[in-house]
Protein backbone atom coordinates (compact mmCIF):
# COMPACT_ATOMS: atom_id res chain seq x y z
CA UNK A 1 0.00 0.00 0.00
CA UNK A 2 1.47 3.73 -1.00
CA UNK A 3 0.49 6.78 -0.20
CA UNK A 4 -1.53 7.28 -3.17
CA UNK A 5 -3.47 4.00 -2.69
CA UNK A 6 -4.67 5.36 0.16
CA UNK A 7 -5.57 8.44 -1.15
CA UNK A 8 -7.51 6.94 -3.59
CA UNK A 9 -9.57 5.10 -1.45
CA UNK A 10 -10.34 8.35 0.47
CA UNK A 11 -11.39 10.34 -2.84
CA UNK A 12 -13.52 7.20 -3.73
CA UNK A 13 -15.32 6.72 -0.20
CA UNK A 14 -15.76 10.26 0.59
CA UNK A 15 -18.28 11.45 -2.02
CA UNK A 16 -20.49 8.97 -0.34
CA UNK A 17 -19.94 9.33 3.22
CA UNK A 18 -20.55 13.07 2.18
CA UNK A 19 -23.88 12.89 0.48
CA UNK A 20 -25.06 10.01 3.13
CA UNK A 21 -24.41 12.59 5.25
CA UNK A 22 -26.54 15.26 3.51
CA UNK A 23 -29.37 12.89 3.12
CA UNK A 24 -29.52 12.13 6.40
CA UNK A 25 -29.76 15.95 7.55
CA UNK A 26 -32.37 16.41 4.56
CA UNK A 27 -34.70 13.17 5.90
CA UNK A 28 -34.79 14.08 9.49
CA UNK A 29 -35.76 17.81 8.47
CA UNK A 30 -38.52 16.70 6.65
CA UNK A 31 -40.82 14.65 9.43
CA UNK A 32 -43.11 12.69 6.54
CA UNK A 33 -40.17 11.41 4.84
CA UNK A 34 -40.24 7.57 5.37
CA UNK A 35 -37.54 5.46 7.43
CA UNK A 36 -37.16 2.60 5.18
CA UNK A 37 -36.30 4.70 2.45
CA UNK A 38 -33.57 6.23 5.03
CA UNK A 39 -32.53 2.41 6.52
CA UNK A 40 -32.32 2.42 1.94
CA UNK A 41 -29.74 4.79 1.66
CA UNK A 42 -27.52 3.91 4.52
CA UNK A 43 -27.20 0.31 3.43
CA UNK A 44 -26.35 2.12 0.00
CA UNK A 45 -23.61 3.95 1.15
CA UNK A 46 -22.86 0.82 3.42
CA UNK A 47 -22.24 -1.44 0.44
CA UNK A 48 -20.52 1.42 -1.19
CA UNK A 49 -18.25 2.43 1.13
CA UNK A 50 -17.12 -1.12 1.88
CA UNK A 51 -16.03 -2.05 -1.98
CA UNK A 52 -13.71 1.15 -1.97
CA UNK A 53 -12.16 1.09 2.07
CA UNK A 54 -10.58 -0.75 3.83
CA UNK A 55 -9.66 -4.70 3.67
CA UNK A 56 -12.41 -5.65 0.64
CA UNK A 57 -10.14 -3.55 -2.57
CA UNK A 58 -6.96 -4.35 -0.93
CA UNK A 59 -8.09 -8.64 -0.99
CA UNK A 60 -9.56 -7.54 -4.11
CA UNK A 61 -6.38 -6.06 -5.88
CA UNK A 62 -5.18 -9.98 -5.33
CA UNK A 63 -7.83 -11.93 -5.73
CA UNK A 64 -10.37 -11.76 -8.87
CA UNK A 65 -13.10 -13.23 -7.19
CA UNK A 66 -13.17 -10.74 -4.46
CA UNK A 67 -12.80 -8.07 -6.77
CA UNK A 68 -16.29 -9.33 -8.69
CA UNK A 69 -17.48 -8.91 -4.98
CA UNK A 70 -16.70 -5.50 -4.98
CA UNK A 71 -18.05 -5.05 -8.55
CA UNK A 72 -21.48 -6.30 -7.12
CA UNK A 73 -21.37 -3.90 -4.11
CA UNK A 74 -20.69 -1.03 -6.21
CA UNK A 75 -22.04 -1.40 -9.61
CA UNK A 76 -25.54 -3.02 -8.32
CA UNK A 77 -26.55 -3.67 -4.85
CA UNK A 78 -25.24 0.26 -3.54
CA UNK A 79 -27.21 1.78 -6.78
CA UNK A 80 -30.17 -0.10 -6.39
CA UNK A 81 -30.89 0.65 -2.96
CA UNK A 82 -29.60 4.41 -3.28
CA UNK A 83 -32.60 4.82 -6.45
CA UNK A 84 -34.92 3.06 -3.76
CA UNK A 85 -33.75 5.86 -1.51
CA UNK A 86 -35.37 8.84 -4.11
CA UNK A 87 -32.56 11.37 -3.10
CA UNK A 88 -33.73 13.97 -6.17
CA UNK A 89 -37.29 13.72 -3.94
CA UNK A 90 -35.93 14.40 -1.18
CA UNK A 91 -33.57 16.93 -2.60
CA UNK A 92 -36.58 18.82 -3.89
CA UNK A 93 -38.46 19.01 -0.84
CA UNK A 94 -36.66 20.19 0.90
CA UNK A 95 -33.61 22.57 -1.28
CA UNK A 96 -34.94 26.07 -0.45
CA UNK A 97 -36.75 26.91 -3.91
CA UNK A 98 -34.37 28.81 -6.02
CA UNK A 99 -31.60 25.79 -6.03
CA UNK A 100 -34.92 23.18 -6.13
CA UNK A 101 -35.87 24.88 -9.29
CA UNK A 102 -32.15 24.89 -10.80
CA UNK A 103 -32.04 20.99 -10.20
CA UNK A 104 -35.23 20.43 -11.67
CA UNK A 105 -33.79 22.43 -14.77
CA UNK A 106 -31.11 20.39 -14.72
CA UNK A 107 -32.94 17.03 -15.03
CA UNK A 108 -34.79 18.49 -17.78
CA UNK A 109 -31.80 19.00 -19.86
CA UNK A 110 -30.72 17.71 -22.86
CA UNK A 111 -27.70 16.81 -20.99
CA UNK A 112 -29.34 14.30 -18.78
CA UNK A 113 -31.93 13.50 -21.48
CA UNK A 114 -29.07 11.96 -23.45
CA UNK A 115 -27.48 10.05 -20.35
CA UNK A 116 -30.34 8.86 -18.97
CA UNK A 117 -31.73 7.27 -21.97
CA UNK A 118 -31.90 3.76 -21.32
CA UNK A 119 -29.89 2.20 -23.74
CA UNK A 120 -27.46 4.96 -23.15
CA UNK A 121 -27.61 3.84 -19.73
CA UNK A 122 -26.82 0.18 -20.74
CA UNK A 123 -24.24 1.29 -23.23
CA UNK A 124 -22.44 3.02 -20.14
CA UNK A 125 -23.05 0.16 -18.03
CA UNK A 126 -22.56 -2.80 -19.35
CA UNK A 127 -20.15 -1.83 -22.27
CA UNK A 128 -17.78 -0.49 -19.72
CA UNK A 129 -17.80 -3.75 -18.11
CA UNK A 130 -16.80 -5.32 -21.55
CA UNK A 131 -13.99 -2.28 -21.94
CA UNK A 132 -12.83 -3.28 -18.42
CA UNK A 133 -12.40 -7.11 -18.74
CA UNK A 134 -11.53 -7.78 -22.25
CA UNK A 135 -8.95 -4.81 -22.75
CA UNK A 136 -6.00 -4.11 -20.95
CA UNK A 137 -8.07 -1.81 -18.72
CA UNK A 138 -7.98 -4.31 -16.01
CA UNK A 139 -4.23 -4.69 -16.10
CA UNK A 140 -3.67 -0.71 -15.92
CA UNK A 141 -6.13 -0.47 -13.08
CA UNK A 142 -3.83 -2.10 -11.17
CA UNK A 143 -0.58 -0.45 -11.70
CA UNK A 144 -2.61 3.28 -12.36
CA UNK A 145 -4.10 5.00 -9.15
CA UNK A 146 -5.72 7.08 -11.62
CA UNK A 147 -7.26 4.30 -13.62
CA UNK A 148 -8.20 2.54 -10.80
CA UNK A 149 -10.42 5.78 -9.33
CA UNK A 150 -11.80 6.45 -12.64
CA UNK A 151 -13.08 2.90 -13.07
CA UNK A 152 -14.43 3.07 -9.93
CA UNK A 153 -16.42 6.03 -10.67
CA UNK A 154 -17.50 5.11 -13.83
CA UNK A 155 -18.89 1.58 -12.14
CA UNK A 156 -21.06 3.33 -9.50
CA UNK A 157 -22.18 6.33 -11.55
CA UNK A 158 -23.23 3.99 -14.36
CA UNK A 159 -24.58 1.73 -12.13
CA UNK A 160 -26.70 4.31 -10.14
CA UNK A 161 -27.82 5.90 -13.89
CA UNK A 162 -28.92 2.32 -15.36
CA UNK A 163 -30.90 1.76 -12.36
CA UNK A 164 -32.51 4.88 -12.48
CA UNK A 165 -33.24 4.70 -16.18
CA UNK A 166 -34.87 1.35 -15.77
CA UNK A 167 -37.26 2.62 -12.46
CA UNK A 168 -38.76 5.06 -12.26
CA UNK A 169 -38.49 6.18 -8.74
CA UNK A 170 -37.57 9.90 -8.77
CA UNK A 171 -38.95 12.36 -11.20
CA UNK A 172 -37.69 11.19 -14.59
CA UNK A 173 -38.67 13.77 -16.74
CA UNK A 174 -37.86 11.79 -20.21
CA UNK A 175 -40.30 8.89 -19.75
CA UNK A 176 -39.99 5.89 -21.48
CA UNK A 177 -43.03 2.85 -21.91
CA UNK A 178 -42.87 -0.32 -19.73
CA UNK A 179 -42.31 -2.41 -23.05
CA UNK A 180 -39.36 -0.54 -23.94
CA UNK A 181 -37.43 -0.32 -20.46
CA UNK A 182 -38.22 -4.33 -20.20
CA UNK A 183 -37.06 -5.17 -23.66
CA UNK A 184 -33.38 -3.04 -22.46
CA UNK A 185 -33.34 -5.11 -18.93
CA UNK A 186 -33.56 -7.99 -20.85
CA UNK A 187 -30.65 -6.98 -23.09
CA UNK A 188 -28.60 -5.40 -20.34
CA UNK A 189 -28.80 -8.71 -18.16
CA UNK A 190 -27.92 -10.79 -21.58
CA UNK A 191 -25.01 -8.74 -22.02
CA UNK A 192 -24.17 -9.08 -18.70
CA UNK A 193 -25.03 -13.32 -18.79
CA UNK A 194 -22.48 -12.92 -22.37
CA UNK A 195 -19.75 -11.22 -20.69
CA UNK A 196 -19.56 -13.61 -17.34
CA UNK A 197 -19.73 -16.84 -20.03
CA UNK A 198 -17.03 -15.29 -22.10
CA UNK A 199 -14.80 -14.12 -19.48
CA UNK A 200 -15.12 -18.30 -17.58
CA UNK A 201 -13.36 -19.03 -21.26
CA UNK A 202 -11.17 -16.62 -21.68
CA UNK A 203 -9.63 -14.25 -17.75
CA UNK A 204 -8.73 -11.09 -18.12
CA UNK A 205 -5.04 -10.78 -18.51
CA UNK A 206 -3.62 -11.15 -15.54
CA UNK A 207 -6.39 -13.49 -14.01
CA UNK A 208 -5.78 -17.44 -13.64
CA UNK A 209 -8.14 -19.69 -15.15
CA UNK A 210 -9.54 -20.80 -11.81
CA UNK A 211 -10.36 -17.40 -10.82
CA UNK A 212 -12.10 -16.49 -13.54
CA UNK A 213 -14.16 -19.30 -13.12
CA UNK A 214 -15.04 -18.43 -10.21
CA UNK A 215 -15.37 -14.55 -10.33
CA UNK A 216 -17.34 -15.42 -13.65
CA UNK A 217 -19.78 -17.33 -11.99
CA UNK A 218 -20.83 -14.61 -9.33
CA UNK A 219 -20.94 -12.43 -11.56
CA UNK A 220 -23.20 -14.40 -13.56
CA UNK A 221 -25.41 -15.19 -10.57
CA UNK A 222 -24.98 -11.78 -8.79
CA UNK A 223 -26.08 -10.25 -11.91
CA UNK A 224 -29.75 -12.53 -12.14
CA UNK A 225 -29.87 -11.43 -7.87
CA UNK A 226 -29.98 -7.87 -8.49
CA UNK A 227 -31.73 -7.63 -11.93
CA UNK A 228 -34.47 -9.89 -10.45
CA UNK A 229 -35.47 -6.96 -7.73
CA UNK A 230 -35.20 -4.42 -10.77
CA UNK A 231 -37.63 -6.40 -12.97
CA UNK A 232 -39.96 -7.11 -9.88
CA UNK A 233 -39.94 -3.80 -8.92
CA UNK A 234 -40.76 -2.70 -12.61
CA UNK A 235 -43.52 -5.17 -13.16
CA UNK A 236 -44.90 -3.73 -9.93
CA UNK A 237 -44.87 -0.14 -11.30
CA UNK A 238 -47.14 -1.50 -14.36
CA UNK A 239 -48.81 -3.27 -11.94
CA UNK A 240 -49.74 0.00 -10.53
CA UNK A 241 -50.24 1.82 -13.56
CA UNK A 242 -52.22 -1.01 -15.59
CA UNK A 243 -54.81 -1.09 -12.74
CA UNK A 244 -58.72 -0.66 -14.15
CA UNK A 245 -60.45 2.74 -14.17
CA UNK A 246 -63.52 2.92 -12.15
CA UNK A 247 -65.87 2.46 -15.35
CA UNK A 248 -63.72 -0.71 -16.37
CA UNK A 249 -63.95 -1.86 -12.25
CA UNK A 250 -67.40 -1.21 -12.83
CA UNK A 251 -68.17 -2.71 -16.27
CA UNK A 252 -66.23 -6.22 -15.39
CA UNK B 1 -71.87 -18.52 -8.16
CA UNK B 2 -75.33 -16.43 -9.41
CA UNK B 3 -75.67 -16.51 -13.20
CA UNK B 4 -75.23 -13.40 -13.86
CA UNK B 5 -71.61 -13.34 -12.39
CA UNK B 6 -70.74 -16.59 -14.64
CA UNK B 7 -71.97 -14.96 -17.35
CA UNK B 8 -69.58 -11.89 -16.77
CA UNK B 9 -66.77 -14.04 -15.91
CA UNK B 10 -67.15 -15.78 -19.26
CA UNK B 11 -67.27 -12.56 -21.05
CA UNK B 12 -64.29 -11.55 -18.85
CA UNK B 13 -62.23 -14.59 -19.81
CA UNK B 14 -62.94 -14.27 -23.35
CA UNK B 15 -61.90 -10.78 -23.88
CA UNK B 16 -58.44 -11.82 -21.89
CA UNK B 17 -58.50 -15.07 -24.02
CA UNK B 18 -54.91 -13.56 -25.23
CA UNK B 19 -53.55 -12.43 -22.14
CA UNK B 20 -54.08 -15.47 -20.45
CA UNK B 21 -52.52 -17.42 -22.59
CA UNK B 22 -49.34 -15.31 -22.87
CA UNK B 23 -49.53 -14.95 -19.28
CA UNK B 24 -49.48 -18.57 -19.28
CA UNK B 25 -46.59 -19.11 -22.67
CA UNK B 26 -44.17 -16.74 -20.48
CA UNK B 27 -45.02 -18.22 -16.95
CA UNK B 28 -44.01 -21.97 -18.71
CA UNK B 29 -40.46 -20.25 -20.16
CA UNK B 30 -39.71 -18.95 -16.70
CA UNK B 31 -40.73 -22.49 -15.49
CA UNK B 32 -38.69 -24.95 -17.25
CA UNK B 33 -36.28 -22.55 -17.50
CA UNK B 34 -35.93 -22.61 -13.44
CA UNK B 35 -36.37 -26.30 -13.31
CA UNK B 36 -33.46 -26.93 -15.64
CA UNK B 37 -31.05 -24.67 -13.95
CA UNK B 38 -31.96 -25.93 -10.13
CA UNK B 39 -32.45 -29.67 -11.35
CA UNK B 40 -30.48 -30.28 -13.98
CA UNK B 41 -27.18 -27.45 -12.91
CA UNK B 42 -27.77 -27.12 -9.41
CA UNK B 43 -28.96 -30.62 -7.92
CA UNK B 44 -27.34 -33.25 -10.41
CA UNK B 45 -24.91 -31.19 -11.48
CA UNK B 46 -25.00 -33.12 -15.17
CA UNK B 47 -25.20 -29.67 -16.89
CA UNK B 48 -21.71 -27.56 -17.24
CA UNK B 49 -22.18 -23.96 -16.46
CA UNK B 50 -20.18 -23.47 -19.65
CA UNK B 51 -18.04 -26.66 -20.85
CA UNK B 52 -15.74 -24.86 -23.14
CA UNK B 53 -17.08 -25.83 -26.49
CA UNK B 54 -19.90 -23.85 -27.17
CA UNK B 55 -19.95 -21.49 -30.19
CA UNK B 56 -20.22 -17.67 -30.03
CA UNK B 57 -23.71 -17.74 -30.99
CA UNK B 58 -24.30 -20.18 -28.45
CA UNK B 59 -23.47 -18.01 -25.46
CA UNK B 60 -25.39 -15.36 -26.97
CA UNK B 61 -28.52 -17.08 -27.42
CA UNK B 62 -28.07 -18.75 -24.02
CA UNK B 63 -27.69 -15.20 -22.40
CA UNK B 64 -30.71 -13.63 -24.27
CA UNK B 65 -33.09 -16.65 -23.05
CA UNK B 66 -31.76 -16.73 -19.65
CA UNK B 67 -32.60 -13.70 -19.37
CA UNK B 68 -35.55 -12.98 -20.98
CA UNK B 69 -36.69 -16.50 -19.22
CA UNK B 70 -35.97 -14.80 -15.73
CA UNK B 71 -38.51 -11.09 -16.65
CA UNK B 72 -40.98 -13.56 -18.75
CA UNK B 73 -41.48 -15.28 -14.66
CA UNK B 74 -41.96 -11.78 -12.78
CA UNK B 75 -43.84 -10.28 -15.37
CA UNK B 76 -46.41 -13.83 -16.06
CA UNK B 77 -47.46 -13.81 -12.63
CA UNK B 78 -47.98 -10.21 -12.16
CA UNK B 79 -50.06 -10.39 -15.27
CA UNK B 80 -51.88 -13.22 -13.72
CA UNK B 81 -52.71 -10.71 -10.71
CA UNK B 82 -53.53 -7.79 -13.45
CA UNK B 83 -55.67 -10.98 -14.88
CA UNK B 84 -57.41 -11.86 -11.17
CA UNK B 85 -57.67 -8.39 -10.55
CA UNK B 86 -60.09 -7.68 -13.75
CA UNK B 87 -62.05 -11.28 -12.95
CA UNK B 88 -61.12 -12.52 -16.11
CA UNK B 89 -58.72 -15.63 -14.78
CA UNK B 90 -59.07 -18.45 -17.41
CA UNK B 91 -57.10 -21.40 -15.74
CA UNK B 92 -57.80 -23.62 -18.68
CA UNK B 93 -56.40 -21.78 -21.23
CA UNK B 94 -53.86 -20.17 -18.93
CA UNK B 95 -52.22 -24.18 -18.34
CA UNK B 96 -52.50 -24.29 -22.32
CA UNK B 97 -49.80 -21.86 -22.48
CA UNK B 98 -48.09 -22.53 -19.48
CA UNK B 99 -47.46 -25.90 -21.34
CA UNK B 100 -47.04 -24.82 -24.68
CA UNK B 101 -43.91 -22.83 -23.23
CA UNK B 102 -42.26 -25.45 -21.58
CA UNK B 103 -42.72 -27.17 -24.19
CA UNK B 104 -41.52 -25.08 -26.92
CA UNK B 105 -38.32 -24.44 -24.35
CA UNK B 106 -37.21 -27.49 -23.71
CA UNK B 107 -37.46 -28.64 -27.38
CA UNK B 108 -35.62 -25.39 -28.17
CA UNK B 109 -32.90 -26.22 -25.57
CA UNK B 110 -32.83 -29.86 -26.33
CA UNK B 111 -32.19 -29.18 -30.20
CA UNK B 112 -31.35 -25.61 -30.93
CA UNK B 113 -28.71 -25.15 -27.71
CA UNK B 114 -27.78 -28.60 -26.76
CA UNK B 115 -27.28 -29.84 -30.20
CA UNK B 116 -26.98 -27.57 -32.75
CA UNK B 117 -25.16 -24.75 -30.76
CA UNK B 118 -23.32 -27.54 -27.88
CA UNK B 119 -24.04 -24.99 -25.52
CA UNK B 120 -23.72 -28.36 -22.91
CA UNK B 121 -24.66 -31.33 -23.34
CA UNK B 122 -27.31 -33.26 -21.15
CA UNK B 123 -25.12 -35.31 -18.92
CA UNK B 124 -21.22 -36.19 -19.56
CA UNK B 125 -19.70 -39.28 -19.42
CA UNK B 126 -22.31 -41.62 -20.75
CA UNK B 127 -23.97 -42.62 -24.28
CA UNK B 128 -26.34 -39.45 -24.67
CA UNK B 129 -28.38 -40.60 -27.05
CA UNK B 130 -31.10 -41.83 -24.67
CA UNK B 131 -30.77 -38.78 -22.56
CA UNK B 132 -31.68 -36.84 -25.76
CA UNK B 133 -34.43 -38.72 -26.81
CA UNK B 134 -36.38 -38.42 -23.49
CA UNK B 135 -35.28 -34.57 -23.76
CA UNK B 136 -36.82 -33.95 -26.86
CA UNK B 137 -39.83 -36.27 -26.97
CA UNK B 138 -40.98 -35.49 -23.81
CA UNK B 139 -40.73 -32.09 -24.81
CA UNK B 140 -42.67 -32.50 -27.80
CA UNK B 141 -45.29 -34.19 -25.98
CA UNK B 142 -45.55 -31.14 -23.89
CA UNK B 143 -45.50 -28.69 -26.40
CA UNK B 144 -48.70 -30.99 -28.34
CA UNK B 145 -50.60 -31.10 -24.93
CA UNK B 146 -50.37 -27.30 -24.36
CA UNK B 147 -51.54 -26.49 -27.59
CA UNK B 148 -54.02 -28.94 -27.78
CA UNK B 149 -55.70 -27.33 -24.58
CA UNK B 150 -55.25 -23.83 -26.23
CA UNK B 151 -56.71 -24.47 -28.97
CA UNK B 152 -59.70 -26.18 -26.95
CA UNK B 153 -59.95 -23.37 -24.82
CA UNK B 154 -60.35 -21.03 -28.32
CA UNK B 155 -63.42 -23.75 -29.03
CA UNK B 156 -64.77 -23.05 -25.99
CA UNK B 157 -64.58 -19.60 -26.42
CA UNK B 158 -66.14 -19.67 -30.18
CA UNK B 159 -69.39 -21.67 -28.53
CA UNK B 160 -69.86 -18.75 -25.94
CA UNK B 161 -69.50 -16.42 -28.79
CA UNK B 162 -72.35 -18.42 -30.44
CA UNK B 163 -74.34 -18.64 -27.44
Amino acid sequence: MTTSHYMAEGVLAAPFVIVCLLYLAAAFRDAAWPVYRIGLFAVGTAAAVVSVLGPLPRMAHDSFVIHMTGHLLLGMLAPLCMVLAAPVTLALRTLPVPSAKKLSKLLRSRFVAIVSHPLTATVLNIGGLWLLYTTGLYASMHESVVVYTAVHIHIFLAGYVFTASIIYIDPAPHRYSFLFRSGVLVTALAGHGILSKYLYASPPPGVGQEAAQAGSMLMYYGGDAADIAIMVILCWHWYKAARPRQEEAMAA
Amino acid sequence: MSEKNEAMLRRNQANYAGRNVLSGFLFGLGLIAFIDEVVFHQLLNWHHFYDLSTTAVGIVSDGFFHAFSWFATVAALFMVADLRRRQSFWLRRWLGGMLTGVGFFQLYDGIVQHKWMGIHQIRYGVDILPYDLVWNISAFVLLIVGILIWWQTSQIKKQRAVV
